[in-house]
This record gives C-alpha cells, structure tokens and sequence, in this order.
C-alpha cells in the first residue's frame, strides 16, 4: 500500500465521520426532526437496496425486477430470528442481518443458476415472477403473520445504525467493483463472448454477481424490518421493485454514488408526493421521461463522484492562485 | 510437435451441413492461412476450435487434450487466444482494463483480500499492472492507456484486441479477418505487427483473410474450404496454381 492510498483512506474516512457528526448532531437538537429523520432512515435502506440493484443490473448487465422478494426474505429472516432468540441488541442485529442476507443469497443462487445460464433477458422475467411468488407467500404462511403482518419485531435500526450500514455496504461494493472479480463482471455486461474468449468463466460470474446483489438487498430487507418493527407481505409488491431499478436508471447504470443521490432524491420525493398517491407514478414516469430525453445515462452516467479528486482540483487551484 | 490437430471435425446446424470432415494440424510457430469464399464455413471452423460451438462430428485435439465440449474460458486457459471479425472490445472500459481483464486466470487473490484489499490484492494488482502497460508498450500504444477504448482509431482497436488476446499468454493465436475494413497502409502494417508477434511470443497463429496479399505474403501453409469442406492445402506458391482454388474463387 502506498501513501497515496492511505492519504485516500483517511480523507474518505474523515468525510464520512464529518458528514454523520453534523446529521447526528442536527437530530439531537432538534433541527432534523423525528418525520425527517425517519425519511433519512428509509432513503438508507433504498440506497442499500438500490446498490445493490445496481451490482447486478448496472455493472453485471442483467435485468433484475424482484429485488423486492429479495428484500422480503431478508426482512422475515432478520425478524422471525430477532423475536425467536433473547441476545444482547447489537448481537441480534448484526446476525439477523447476516442471516437475512445469507437467506436472500441462497434464494438468488436457486433462481440465479437456471436464468443466468442463458443470454438474454429470461433472468428479469424468472425474478419478477419469483418476487411474486416470494410475496403470494408471505400472504398465506402462518409463521410469518400473514396478511395481517409480522408485528413485534424489536426497532434496532436508527440513524447511526443505518448510516454505518449504509457505509459497510458502499465501501464493500466499491472495493468489489474495483478487483478483479469487478473487472469480470464488468466484462460480461460490455460483451459475454468476448469475455469468454478472455478466460472469464462467464456463468460463474453471472451467478456470483446475482447473489452478492440478492445478499446486499436481503440485508437492506432485513434493516427495514428492525426499523419499521413490522411487515406487510403487500409492501413488497412489483411496484416496489420497479422504484429500485427507477432509483438505479435515474442515478446511472454503473454508477454508484449516483444511486445515493437518486435514492436520497427519491425517498424525500416519495414522501412530499404522498398525499397524491395516485399521481406518484405520473411523476415517476415524467422523471424518466425527462431524464431519457436530456441525460439519457442517468444523472451520474457511468462516472463517480470522487471527494479525493475533487479534493486535488481545488488543491491544485489554489496552488496556481498561490503561484500567481 | 502439433499444437493444434482436428480430426474429421463437422457441423451440422438442423439439417445444414456447414462444416464437414475437416481436419488441420498446427505447429509450433507456425503461420498457417485458412481462405475460402464467403460463407464456405470459416468462421463456424473458429467457432468449433475456440468453443462456441461443439463439434457434431470428429474431435479437436489442443496439445494433448480433446477440447470437445468444453466451454470457451476453458479452452483459453489451454493456450488458445482469439480476436473476432467484427470487432469485440470491452467498449465502455479503458485500454488498460481491457487487458487487465485477460489477466484474470494469472491472478488467484479471493473476494475477501479484495474487499479487505489485502497484501494479495495489492500484490497481484501491481503486477498485472506493470504487465498490462509492458504489454502495450511493445505495441506503441502505452499513450493509450486511458483511453476508452471505443474512442481508438479502427487500427488500433484491431491492434488492441490482438494484444488483449496475446494478454491471455495463447500458445496458438487464432485471427478471424484480422485486415478487415483496413486500407493498404493499415493492412501493410498489421503484416509487421503479426510478424513481430511471432517474433516475440513464439506462438503459432491461425488466420482467416480475404486479403490475398495478406495471406500470400506471409502465411507459410494455406489451407481452402468450400462449402464446408478442404479442397486444397499446401504453399502460398501451390494454391495460386490451384485449379479447384481458383474455381471457387471465380465460379467455375
């Protein structure tokens, strides 16, 4: 490791701790109150999701529409272990999620070793069925409350809970995306064939992508469970799914701090546009529409936002300023 | 000793017979030019060798394995590397990472030291590195290195994809029409650059052309099908004179 890297590690750490210290102190005094700060909660738990969306629809190329079965499993896995089991808070919640999210995987790795073993887009019709299915379901299963809901689930998940959360998860994808393994996947998306005719074992990667995103959207299930303290089987419905991969389309495919923004942009939306129900999926639909005419890449396209470089520009500007 | 032999290989698509009873054997350091008509079957030929498709008849020995029905990635990992007609880059990716990509099967560091970025991770990457920009700078194009790749010029996408699949350390190079879409200039250069190759990395290259002065002036032994089946073989000078050559070229 050179110093540059560890120059880079420090600056980004430093930002992150920054960032939660100013939000954590404006929800103490109050300037962020409990209706917003719930709102920032959700939009954590979209931008999980969304990530995680992104691996296997952006970077992977493959069209994805259930990821909210994926997060159902890892919601109920994550909720029937916390009120099962009597452990310490953080215990119970770093394991539900853990499990919730190695539930999901093992769900993504049946579907995914079928689908994936052909070109083309059978997945995104196998996994909206499957989200279906996951939620029909959760409707008619006794242990996990049917139609009326999974109640009693302990609320572990606040602010800091899910801001850290949401830290683990970026900075894993990054360092994912950025490996060799990345660098194979990203591959595949560009051209499978090629891919091939360069020694990647395509299938394995197809495979492997898919359920890294369906663990990722499992824990992402699993942190709205400890929030919400409980579930309804009809939230996890294919319009919930679809708001992901909006979320994903209006950040950029491929680009993950542009799922942040979009996901940040899209929760608080949500919430102002809830009275007009019916008319959030007109707008929805506008956005899209506006965004293919203008930017039709996304917000973020393809690229990143970088505090490091934006940090080296303004470094070198001021140096010139000095200069001069 | 052959590098490459098929024996009696044929493809039939339902009830197309686009490849019959071929058979071809490589050396090592070899040139040898595979040219026939449009549509005669070259292409399907790289297909069966490379793995795209598997064989309906007859077996493909690389080395001393028979490569019937293993996938395409496997086949790589034997020492086959191949460039595409039209050409397959990884478009929306720098040159560079086009071949760190062909690097893959040389490094083995797992998820966890890359997510961690471990001493493995930091290791491996730094050498393929340095191998990636070694790479191209024996081609002349270490400037290129940031580039996209879809923003090169058409040489040098062409020269990219050979060098992307030189990064899979082939041991035989098979090129599907690697002068295609170029000017004389172009083409005259590509005739270096394949020269130096195997110069350089002592493989043995396999090529399919159109190009008759391409494949004349530097392939040592020609083989040419048509309608799926071998109708001569020998030296550049022999299938000039070939009648059955020139029959099918012309029509008769």
């Amino acid at each position: 490791m050179d110093k540059k890297v560890i120059s880079g590690y420090i600056k980004n750490i430093t930002a992150i701790m920054v960032v939660y210290a100013i939000v954590f102190y404006l929800i103490q005094i109050k300037v962020i109150n409990n209706y917003y700060n719930g709102i920032l909660i959700l939009a954590g738990i979209y931008i999980i999701v969304a990530a995680s969306l992104n691996l296997a629809t952006g970077y992977l190329g493959q069209l994805a529409l259930g990821h909210a079965g994926f997060m159902a499993i890892g919601a109920y896995t994550a909720a029937l272990f916390a009120i099962a089991v009597d452990l310490p808070k953080y215990v119970e919640l770093i394991a539900g999620l853990i499990l919730g999210g190695v539930m999901a995987g093992i769900f993504g790795l049946i579907i995914g070793i079928p689908a994936l073993r052909l070109r083309g887009d059978y997945l995104g019709i196998v996994t909206l069925g499957f989200g279906e299915i996951i939620r029909i379901a959760l409707l008619n299963l006794s242990f996990t409350g049917g139609a009326a809901g999974l109640k009693g689930i302990p609320r572990y998940v606040n602010f800091t809970e899910i801001y850290f959360l949401v830290v683990l998860v970026i900075a894993f994808l990054f360092a994912f995306i950025r490996s060799r393994h990345g660098r194979a996947i990203l591959s595949i998306k560009e051209d499978e064939i090629a891919a091939e005719s360069v020694g990647i074992p395509t299938t394995f990667y197809k495979v492997y992508g898919f359920v890294v995103s369906a663990f990722i959207a499992g824990v992402g299930g699993g942190a709205l469970g400890f929030y919400q303290r409980i579930l309804d089987p009809k939230k996890f419905n294919f319009m919930f799914s679809v708001e992901f991969f909006i979320i994903v389309v209006l950040g950029g495919m491929g680009s993950i701090t542009g799922t942040i923004l979009a996901a940040l942009a899209l929760a608080f939306i949500n919430e102002f546009l809830y009275s007009i129900d019916e008319l959030r999926l007109v707008f929805y639909a506008l956005t899209l529409i506006v965004l293919m005419i203008f930017k039709s890449d996304g917000l973020l396209g393809r690229k990143e936002f970088s505090l490091i470089r934006l940090l080296n520009r303004f470094g070198k500007k001021t140096k010139i300023e000095n200069a001069d | 000793m052959s590098l490459l032999k098929t024996e009696h290989i044929g493809m039939t698509f339902g009830g197309l017979k686009a490849v019959s009873d071929f058979s071809i054997e490589v050396k090592e350091n070899e040139l040898v030019g595979l040219i026939g008509p449009n549509g005669a079957g070259k292409t399907t030929i790289f297909n069966m060798l490379t793995g795209v498709y598997a064989p309906t008849e007859g077996k493909v020995i690389l080395g001393e394995t028979v490569v019937n029905g293993k996938k395409p990635y496997q086949i790589v990992n034997l020492g086959l590397g191949r460039t595409f007609q039209n050409i397959r880059l990884f478009k929306e990716l720098s040159v560079i990472d086009n071949i760190k990509i062909a690097f893959h099967k040389d490094m083995s560091y797992n998820t966890l030291s890359a997510v961690f970025r471990g001493k493995k991770f930091w290791k491996e990457e730094k050498e393929i590195d340095i191998k990636a920009r070694d790479l191209l700078s024996l081609f002349n194009m270490e400037e290129d290195a940031k580039v996209l790749s879809s923003n090169l010029p058409y040489g040098k996408q062409r020269k990219l994809e050979i060098c992307r699949a030189l990064a899979t350390n082939p041991k035989l190079l098979l090129l599907d029409e690697p002068a295609a879409g170029m000017n004389p200039q172009e083409t005259k250069e590509l005739m270096e650059t394949i020269a130096f190759i195997r110069e350089k990395f002592k493989v043995s290259i396999l090529l399919i052309e159109h190009d008759m002065s391409l494949v004349m002036g530097i392939c040592e032994r020609i083989v040419v099908i048509d309608y799926g089946k071998v109708i001569a073989a020998g030296t550049p000078d022999e299938i000039k004179s070939n009648e059955k050559v020139i029959g099918a070229y012309l029509g008769q």
